[in-house]
């Protein structure tokens, strides 16, 4: 029987599997959107500022705050009209007269709502936020403005001591900072002249050295130290007379206001401009009382140097041992079994890694180098003790197997002839191996630092014990010499999520937070992953094997 | 390495056949090999002319090109394969242990069946052989690219773009470049294991004329499936079958007058 060729034969499994895999790749799209998309909506509505608005309750206090959410108050009885009685959670701020940042306040309790355009909210450094009305501006018993000159003489006076306040930082941290590390050197130099005990004419040589220096150091302390006392001095002269919603009144030294906005009078480009640069502070600024405020900046440079050391160890090491298996070893029993070994690492939970990285890179090599090249500073370690080296190393560690695999795959995936052209023309094998087979899998192992970055920068549990820290003084990298500070201890964006969402003391304030850092750690991880695919496609070009 | 047999003239199959050379510039004698417990190539003894063609001929698996990596030991590189016999390049044993493989696949060259650029530009392919060696400092490469990609008649299509990758050239430009990656580190002897199997017609046109122009200074090995390519560029010609020189002498004569059946049965088709 014939056939017509407009007779549809039906394939219902065929069209079935479709659109299972259909479905199951808009199942995973949604997932990663929406990802994204708690994350985007948790932490980037943290920096929007909305209206204060000033509330009258029922039993004659005031309430100045942001309106943040609304709900039925639980297990409450149905209003007369059949309503169920509804609550708002106001952002009240003002922790050190109220004691809490945050406040329920039932609906019905609020007799009068206003937006009053000079309701002011002032960021501090201790304490959190300031809402309230701003009253006078003094100097000393001096007032400088007051009523309604005094908001553009306060917002004049925050950004004049912002920039004092970078100075005084400068001269805290950079200059004081600079002369600290070179007392304690000087410190150090003594000690280990002690233990070096040297003969005579040169242990006195050296003496006199260390005397005059650390004497030097002290005079410039002690300059350095009249200098700050005086910047301060003026740097806290300035007060700000400030008044609560429920009338309580409040000194502050204009100097501890990082930021005085007045959300009320703000327009949408206003609002804008704040938002971002709540943003930029998160970005690029130290964290503030205990990591609930301020920015992250040393978590985000932690997260990047520390992978970036990461791939420093793990790439050389990696494609060495991959091409050792590939290229040169025999096949046989023996690496079948490295092989499996390899593998199996790669499943090795990683806390474990922590440990053997405590035991073997912090106390054992750690501790080796502390005894033979710092004896002067014990019993205090310097490298027995977690660092960003050793989490590194212990990383590296980590993703070795990662990098082997994919390396041994890209080796494997260049042509034979290839390698036999380089030959018949005389080429060794290392020859072969350096300037034609390395390059042209150069792609492949790419790949394999891909995923290992992938996996490191999300790493947190074996950090926690091999150097990573809640709040470190300094970053591993600055202006005194060596500038690049191996041993020091290190801030993570993983660890920083941990400790802002459920080590603070102020979990509600934050929250938000804890997403918008998450947010951070996936850019972060997406922008180092770009850079590498970027190389890898540019190599790609650059060393294809295949054409025809 | 066995001692050469001596008994010479049992091993061509009809010394009749056996062409008359004066200067050989190889000579396989009583060449077998294994590869683990198969062999593949059955006591071959023969000798090659210099500044000719010869071209291996007979049906998939006859090992011609196992023998034709032979003559630059490329079949070294592969797990269990043994040798008996021996082959003189210039009257000295290849397989001498004193002999530096590098050096000789310098000196023997060779172009595979599949075109096998590097992944690089078209002047560093050409360059490869003499950066390896440290032949030329870096001013007199591009006289020793340019002179190579002549002497491979690509220079013409390809001097605008010599920096550019090599693999963005056609499959029979390809081949003429991995061609003048072979002469640009002035070997003797070239081997072209099937060189134009990959290739349409006028491609293959380009290389047999070249092959004719290299004639005048190579000594040119070439394995082909084609008959009529063997009978139109070679010198001389071997039959093979099944590990053995069947019939070997001047193609004119092999292929007008073959004088073993088998040879006579494969050339006119009726096997192969």
């Amino acid at each position: 029987m014939a056939i017509g060729l407009h007779e549809r034969r039906p394939d219902r499994v065929g069209d079935a599997m479709t659109w299972l895999c259909c479905g199951a790749l808009a199942v995973s799209l949604v997932l990663i959107v929406g990802l994204l998309g708690v994350l985007a909506w948790h932490g980037l509505g943290y920096f929007w500022q909305p209206r204060l608005e000033l509330l009258a309750l029922r039993d004659g206090g005031k309430v100045l705050g942001a309106v943040l959410e609304r709900e039925e108050i639980p297990g409450a009885a149905l209003g007369a009209d059949g309503v169920a009685p509804t609550r708002i959670r106001v952002e009240v701020g003002n922790r050190d007269l109220t004691g809490a940042d945050f406040r329920w306040i039932d609906d019905a309790d609020v007799v009068a709502r206003s937006e009053p355009r000079d309701a002011a909210l002032l960021e501090r450094l201790e304490w959190g936020n300031f809402h309230g009305f701003v009253r006078s501006v003094k100097r000393g018993d001096e007032t400088l403005a007051s009523g309604a000159d005094a908001w553009p003489a306060l917002t004049r006076l925050v950004a004049e001591k912002a920039r004092e306040r970078e100075s005084l930082e400068r001269l805290e941290k950079g200059e004081l900072g600079a002369l600290n590390y070179a007392l304690e050197r000087a410190r150090l130099a003594e000690r280990k002249l002690a233990l070096d005990a040297p003969p005579e004419p040169e242990r006195t040589r050296r003496a006199d050295a260390i005397a005059a220096e650390t004497k030097a150091l002290h005079a410039r302390y002690e300059a350095l130290a009249a200098q700050l006392a005086e910047v301060r001095q003026r740097f806290d002269a300035e007060t700000v007379q400030l008044e609560a919603a429920d009338g309580a009144a409040k000194e502050l030294p204009v100097g501890a206001v990082v930021r005085a906005v007045a959300p009320n009078a703000l327009g949408f480009g206003g609002r804008v401009g704040l938002y971002l640069s709540r943003v930029w502070e998160f970005v690029s600024a130290d964290p503030r009382e205990s990591n609930t405020e301020g920015g992250i900046f040393p978590a985000i440079f932690g997260t990047v140097m520390m992978v970036f050391l990461m791939s420093i160890f793990v790439m050389p090491f990696g494609v060495i041992a991959a091409v050792y298996l590939r290229e040169y070893a025999k096949e046989g029993i023996a690496v079948r079994l490295v092989r499996i070994a390899v593998n199996n690492l790669a499943g090795v939970p990683s806390i474990v890694f922590g440990v053997f990285g405590l035991g073997f890179f912090v106390y054992l090599i750690g501790g080796t180098i502390d005894q033979l090249f710092h004896p002067e500073s014990l019993p205090t370690p310097t490298f027995g003790t977690g660092g960003i080296l050793w989490a590194s190393l212990t990383l590296a560690l980590l993703t070795v197997p990662v990098v082997i695999v994919s390396s041994e795959e890209g080796l494997a995936a260049v042509p034979r002839n290839v390698r036999e052209g380089s030959l018949a023309l005389g080429a060794t094998k290392f020859e072969t191996l350096w300037r034609v087979v390395l390059p042209a899998a150069a792609p492949g192992i790419l790949t394999g630092l891909i995923l290992a970055l992938s996996r490191a920068a999300g790493e947190v549990a074996p950090l926690m014990i091999v150097g990573m820290v809640k709040l470190a003084p300094s970053l591993p990298l600055d202006g005194n010499f060596p500038f690049v500070h191996l041993e020091r201890k290190f801030m993570h964006l993983g660890f920083h999520i941990y400790d802002v969402g459920f080590q603070s003391p102020n979990v509600e304030a934050a929250k938000p937070l804890v997403f918008a850092t998450a947010l951070l750690l996936i850019a972060v991880v997406l922008a180092t992953n770009l850079l590498a695919i970027l190389v890898r496609n540019h190599l790609r070009q650059k060393y294809a094997t295949r054409s025809i | 390495m066995s001692s050469p047999p001596t008994e010479g003239p049992e091993l061509v199959p009809d010394t009749a056949t056996a062409p008359l050379i004066d200067k050989p510039a190889l000579t396989v004698d009583g060449l077998s090999l294994w590869y683990g417990e198969t062999k593949a190539l059955k006591s071959i003894s023969m000798e090659i002319p210099e500044r000719k063609i010869t071209a291996f001929i007979g049906p998939s698996g006859c090992g011609k090109s196992t023998l034709l990596r032979c003559f630059n030991r490329l079949n070294d590189l592969i797990d269990g394969v043994r040798v008996e016999g021996d082959i003189r390049f210039h009257g000295a044993s290849i397989f001498d242990p004193r002999v530096d493989v590098n050096t000789l696949r310098t000196r023997i060259g060779m172009v595979f069946q599949r075109s096998n650029p590097f992944p690089k530009s078209i002047y560093e392919n050409v360059a490869y052989g003499c950066r390896i060696h440290r032949m030329q400092k870096t001013r007199d490469l591009d006289e020793v690219v340019e002179k190579s990609l002549r002497g491979a008649a690509l220079w013409d299509e390809v001097k605008d773009r010599l920096h550019e990758s090599a693999l963005g050239l056609s499959g029979g430009q390809q081949q003429r470049l991995c061609i003048a990656r072979a002469i640009a580190v002035e070997p003797e002897v070239i081997l072209l294991d099937e060189p134009c199997s990959a290739l349409d017609p006028i491609a293959t046109a380009k290389i047999e004329d070249l092959m004719q122009e290299l004639k005048q200074d190579y000594t040119l090995l070439t394995v082909t499936h084609n008959m009529q390519q063997a009978a139109r560029c070679s010198d001389f010609t071997a039959f093979m079958y099944l590990g053995e020189v069947i019939e070997y002498g001047e193609t004119g004569r092999l292929f007008v007058k073959p004088q073993v059946k088998q040879t006579e049965d494969y050339i006119t088709g009726r096997f192969g």
